[in-house]
């Protein structure tokens, strides 16, 4: 009993950075139908220059990680003017293969600069140092990943509901054509988009860098994260984050009872079943494809 | 007809585009006065729609000048042209169809709202600046909701709702952005003779009631000469005449155009 409760808990543990990157994809796509693959990469340059700050040069952490967060919201801002508005005639489709590109860029951009070995990311918290009730144990690290997940889904929950700027958002993506006739900056709204969401990855990729650091590292969670959305509807933040709980959860049972080499596939396989099952995700509420 | 020493209230000159060889308009030129219903009339093709795309940015044209209230308007954006205070419908609808009625009509009070950061904070505090300010723009909301009969389908998603009463929220969300300049492409379109009546009656009060300026593009002939102040005639993308109703269907071209259409033939005559 201690043993599953224990591997749900560390389920919800880890689903929280999926949940993470998942509000992050989530953000994106809510206002232009995009798949942003290049998210796991915004992530990773950020971390890294935030490595590099705190290593190199070595300011403090109060100094360090508010300029990540800063710099992360600058870089999705740049990408989605210098990058995505470029794309003549634009598509869904087109955008989607560009946020490929711009993913293998900023990959290989990180690979030359830092090279490929494993390094150790300095943060306030340990990852060894942990947390238990009773026989139930998880990490400090997996419990402040938990409460940023679930606060920062609360706070653009809010946002994009009842702000000015969320309303506009909304409007983008159901209408672009429409929103700008109602004087909407429907540009500089997707350029926010990006930035907001580049900010949430960030986040993540600051709450993962402790634990493993390499140029791979936000691969698999941006994958799952992506996998979450998927399950969430794609345009639900609440969505997300709970699909982030189910696949990790899943993940970790599947792991502990069944087998360890598949673990990571299974995540992949819930997409499949739901997308047979429900194709518009679980929490998807009145989510039509606009024609 | 037009007086010199009147100031401009919406120009276009000389004004061209074209689509790979096609000329879609051609060197056309006309203003319009403040407070009339100024009609545009063409058979399909005749590049009516095109002209109205120019006007509020959605196309750049090739070449000429849209002036509105002394400024030219020609190559800006959509949302900037917006603002200055040029409303539209459109022929094919374009609403934020998983919106309710009121959203999309509170859509059209966008460009006014300041606050609203938190615009659920008048949930708590109706008399914080943003709800004070949520208030306002609900009762001009209101307003034109009574306005155009809206009551029942007020909560309702558009998309759900039928052709005709679509049209009807996409009037009112033009409205709720009180423009000066209102373009109005087909909004009979689709209707029966009940709901034409009513857009009609609409049209006519928002000229008279609320004093906007109306750009006109329609093809019930009737409709047309009933209620336009003046009328611009082109095909194939250039004029063919211009001026009152009485002068524009005793054109031998207009004529020529619509003789084969009975019905509007006998109510022209
Ligand atoms: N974006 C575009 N690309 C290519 N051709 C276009 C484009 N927009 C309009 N056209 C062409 O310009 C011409 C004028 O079209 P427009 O839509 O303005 O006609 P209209 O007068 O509104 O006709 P209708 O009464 O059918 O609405 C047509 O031949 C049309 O095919
Ligand atoms: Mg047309």
């Amino acid at each position: 009993m201690g043993e599953l409760v224990q591997t749900l808990v560390s389920g919800i543990a880890v689903g929280s950075s999926y949940a993470l990157m998942g509000l992050a994809m989530v953000i994106i796509y809510k206002t232009s139908e995009v798949i942003n693959f290049a998210q796991g990469e915004m992530a990773l340059l950020s971390v890294f220059l935030t490595y590099m700050v705190l290593e190199y040069y070595h300011f403090p952490f109060y100094v360090a990680f508010p300029s990540a967060l800063a710099f992360a919201l600058l870089l999705g801002f740049f990408l989605e003017f210098a990058v995505l508005r470029r794309a003549k005639e634009p598509n869904v489709l087109g955008m989607i293969i560009i946020t490929i590109g711009l993913e293998m860029i900023l990959m290989g951009f990180v690979s030359w600069k830092f090279g490929a070995e494993p390094k150790t990311m300095r943060f306030p918290l340990s990852p060894y140092d942990s947390l238990s009730l009773g026989e139930i144990f998880v990490s400090s690290l997996e419990a402040l990943t938990f409460v940023v997940a679930l606060t920062l889904m609360t706070v653009l929950f809010l946002f994009l509901r009842y702000s000015k700027l969320g309303i506009a958002m909304k409007a983008t993506q159901q209408n672009k054509m429409a929103a700008r006739l109602m004087g909407i900056r429907t540009n500089r709204i997707l350029m926010i988009t990006w930035g907001i969401s580049s900010l949430v990855g960030c986040t993540a990729g600051l709450l993962i860098a402790p634990t493993i650091m390499q140029p791979y590292m936000m691969w698999d969670p941006m994958l799952k994260g992506f996998a979450a959305a998927v399950l969430g509807g794609m345009t639900s933040l609440p969505g997300s984050v709970f699909g982030a709980y189910i696949i990790g959860v899943v993940e970790n049972l599947f792991g502990g009872y069944v087998s360890i080499e598949f673990k990571s596939a299974v995540a992949f396989f819930i997409i499949v079943l739901v997308l047979c099952i429900k194709p518009s995700g679980l929490f998807a509420r009145h989510y039509v494809k606009k024609v | 007809m037009e007086t010199k020493n009147r100031t401009i209230f919406f120009e276009v000159c000389n004004l061209s585009i074209s689509f790979g060889g096609l000329d879609a308009l051609n060197d056309i030129s006309f203003e319009v006065h403040k407070g009339e219903i100024f009609s545009i009339i063409g058979p399909n093709g005749a590049g009516k729609t095109t002209l109205f795309n120019c006007i509020n940015g959605i196309y750049k044209p090739d070449g000429g000048h849209i002036i509105f209230k002394g400024q030219k308007i020609q190559g800006k954006r959509p949302d900037y042209v917006a603002r200055l205070g040029i409303g539209r419908t459109f022929q094919n609808i374009e609403l934020f169809t998983h919106m309710s009625t009121m959203e999309n009509l509170m859509l059209g009070r966008h460009r006014y709202i300041k606050a609203g950061l938190l615009r659920g904070a008048i949930m708590w505090a109706k008399r914080s600046f943003a709800g004070r300010e949520e208030v306002a723009h609900r009762r001009k909301v209101e307003e034109i909701i009574d306005f155009l009969d809206l009551q029942s389908v007020r909560n309702k998603f558009v998309g759900s709702l039928p052709y005709g009463t679509q049209k009807q929220v996409e009037l009112g969300r033009a409205l709720a952005m009180e423009p000066e300049l209102l373009l109005l492409d087909e909004p009979c379109s689709g209707m029966n003779s009940e709901e034409k009546q009513d857009m009609i009656f609409w049209i006519k009060d928002i000229q008279d009631a609320l004093g906007i300026t109306i750009l006109l593009i329609e093809h019930d002939m009737k409709m047309v000469m009933d209620i336009s102040n003046r009328i611009l005639v082109i095909n194939f993308g250039k004029i063919v005449t211009e001026g009152s109703p009485e002068e524009v269907q005793k054109h031998p071209e207009v004529l020529r155009a619509y003789l084969g259409e009975q019905d509007n033939l006998e109510n022209i005559a």
